[in-house]
């Protein structure tokens, strides 16, 4: 490794490494602990002076979207609260459990942007995570190294070499689209503090999440707001998902419809130009064979979306696609073209899986992809570093229970419909083992023994239910069970269900 | 390809969508997704449920009936409607054999994306009864 300068007592001098990330958001921080939680050597690099990426600075009005319930169903300790708490990261020791909900002052049961950023900085300190700070990549080469190939990454402290890079840099690099007069647009990252939009006209390019999110700060602010692009503007609602606008910033739409003073427009946007010295007009055009309009106003905002700052990975032969430039990736979160590039957090979302009824996972945010960088740590700590991990074994009598805890209580299958499963291998030899949990898109295209796969699943009409698949001489059989109004699923009807279906691998699983 | 207009420019040139006016292409490429597949990977699987419909941007991609290869399909072909029209699984795989682009329709959004455009209707329309024709060629 490369000798430090006295001063420097940062940990992760540049050097070789067998695992390199890169990011100090909540990404990189689950997946730094999680590898450490295994047993693989790793550094952990991040351009910024703390913990917290994004949250260090957004959402601009400084309110989190995804809830955590101080009071709730399940005790703080337990596995099953994670359900409940969309925003703490996971971790063994009790005292790094739970984080959020110490933290927050009970005005709402979305967390405010400090309030995340200290759960953030209090797991790091309290599982004693090392990070090095104030190091920022800034290129990639792959070389030849003795057993494969090695990446080079270039920091501002120096060079890391590692056969295993992993990406945790988030989707924060401002996006427009191509517009003419497009440049006189402020993208939302540049957006200014609320009053300073008092009394003025305000065009909004874009009706997604963030769009939304910009009315509703700005209601009580503009003289007036416009909304458009040329997808009609979809609910999470209405999608019943994560799918659309979400519900706590509708407030505009149903200003819009009632007519106070909010427009919300399918419309292509033609142009911008400036308006003499009074602003800008936006020139849309709704419809394939509707008049252009003109909308005069003051300010112009771009919520348009971001991208991925990827840099130089796709010369390196990173594919990517979409409009958010995501590296494409298998189901393990390793890039589809570039093997030995891996990626965390909310990039993970490239990753989609089966992506059944049109319904994504929730990788894009912390309670989704905190479960997929412990299983990411897995299978790095068994397929780079030669690791193995005892797969419990399970009684037949014990199975029927086994399979109802998860369905009732696992917060990753709650979290991760449709795309992560736990995995019970069954076989002559070795009977009934749990093989943890896996992502269910490799779990029925990969193959392997004999295995009950359990997941939770959702259609898209509010009902969530049990999802069985059953593996049987390399064939998988899909076994949907019936939805539950309480979602509780330990009834009678489930326990038959589910001892009709689990018994075509185990025979002798009893009912309970 | 990442970009709305992009994506537009690319149906243009197909078939299914040839009919489209240029607003009307900006706006059908908003309702679909991309999605990318590497080589050997399944973007349908036979017999499971949620299945989506899919129009390939770019690459190549084969049908598989219970591990038997059946067809081949390429730039501005589709697949995953019928088993969506039915409200059905997928009576077979389809997988990519060189890396694959798409333009992914979830099922729930294929009947309301045809019944605002009819003229993709009546191309997909076509596109069946032609493999409906050759089909029978074969039979006979």
């Amino acid at each position: 490794m490369a000798g430090l300068s006295p001063a420097d007592d940062r940990p992760f001098p540049p050097g070789e490494y067998p695992v390199v990330i890169v990011g100090s958001g909540p990404g990189a921080i689950q997946l730094s602990y999680a590898l450490r939680s295994a047993g693989v050597q790793h550094a952990i690099i991040g351009a910024d002076a703390a913990p917290g990426g994004m949250f260090l600075k957004w959402p601009f009005f400084q309110r989190l979207l995804s809830w955590t319930k101080p009071y709730a169903p399940a005790d703080h300790e337990t596995r099953a609260y994670e359900r409940f708490d969309w925003n703490s990261l996971i971790a063994d020791e009790p005292n790094a459990r739970a984080i959020m909900p110490t933290f927050m002052d009970g005005t709402s049961y979305f967390p405010s942007r400090p309030e995340m950023e200290q759960n953030l900085q209090a797991f790091v300190e309290r599982t004693g995570l090392q990070i090095r700070f104030g190091c920022r990549w800034t290129s990639t080469r792959q070389v030849d190294g003795p057993n494969g190939p090695e990446f080079i990454l270039e920091t501002t402290d120096g060079e890391y070499r590692t056969p295993t890079a992993v990406f945790a840099v988030g989707i924060a690099e401002p996006y427009s689209p191509p517009t003419p007069g497009g440049e006189l647009a402020a993208h939302y990252a540049a957006t200014r503090s609320p009053e300073t939009y008092a009394d003025r006209r305000v065009f909004i390019i874009g009706k997604s999440v963030s769009a939304f999110e910009l009315a509703t700060g700005l209601l009580q602010w503009a003289r007036g707001i416009t909304l458009a692009s040329p997808s009609p503007t979809k609910l999470s609602v209405n999608t019943r998902s994560l799918v659309g606008v979400r519900a706590r910033y509708v407030q505009p739409f149903e200003d819009h419809v009632l007519g106070g003073g909010v427009t919300v427009l399918d419309a292509q946007i033609l142009g911008i130009e400036r308006d003499g010295d009074r602003g800008f007009v936006v020139t849309t055009r709704s419809g394939a064979e509707g008049e252009p309009m003109r909308h005069r106003a003051d300010d112009v905002i771009s919520a348009t979306g971001f991208v991925s700052p990827l840099q130089d990975l796709p010369a390196l032969g990173v594919a990517t696609f979409g409009p958010s430039k995501l590296p494409a990736q298998t189901p393990y979160w390793e890039s589809a073209t570039v093997p030995g590039v891996f990626f965390a957090g909310t990039i993970t979302q490239a990753s989609g899986g089966l992506k059944k009824h049109g319904l994504p996972a929730n990788s894009g945010a912390v309670h989704g992809a905190r479960y997929n960088a412990r299983v990411l740590a897995r299978y790095i700590a068994e397929t780079r570093a030669g690791l193995t991990f005892e797969r419990p074994s399970l009684a037949p009598g014990e199975l029927l229970e086994f399979v109802l805890r998860q369905l009732n209580e696992a917060p990753e299958l709650w979290h991760q419909k449709a795309y992560l499963a736990r995995v019970l291998s069954v076989t002559a030899e070795d009977g009934i083992r749990d093989a943890g949990i896996l992502p269910l898109a490799n779990v029925v295209d990969a193959g392997g023994p004999d295995a009950i796969v359990i997941t939770l699943e959702a259609d898209g009409t509010g009902a969530i239910y049990p999802v069985i698949y059953i593996r049987s001489g390399g064939k998988i059989e899909e076994h949907q069970l019936d939805p539950e109004p309480m979602m509780d699923f330990r009834g009678p009807v489930h326990r038959r269900q589910l001892a009709e279906i689990v018994g075509r691998l185990v025979p002798d699983a009893t009912a309970g | 390809m990442a970009t709305r207009e992009e994506i537009a420019d690319a149906l243009s040139s197909m078939t299914l969508f040839s009919d489209l006016t240029t607003p009307q292409l900006l706006g059908a490429a908003g309702r679909f997704e991309e999605a990318f597949f590497p080589a050997g990977e399944r973007v349908l699987r036979q017999g499971l449920s949620g299945s989506a419909f899919h129009v390939i941007l770019d690459g190549e991609a084969s049908i598989v009936v219970d591990g038997t290869q059946r067809a081949t399909l390429a730039r501005g072909e589709f697949f995953g409607e019928v088993s969506i029209l039915l409200g059905e699984s997928p009576s077979a795989d389809v997988v990519a054999t060189r890396p694959l682009r798409t333009i992914v329709l979830a099922g729930p959004a294929v009947e309301s994306f045809l019944v605002e455009h009819p003229k993709v209707m009546f191309r997909m329309l076509q596109a069946q009864a032609r493999r409906l024709r050759n089909a029978n060629r074969w039979r006979d």
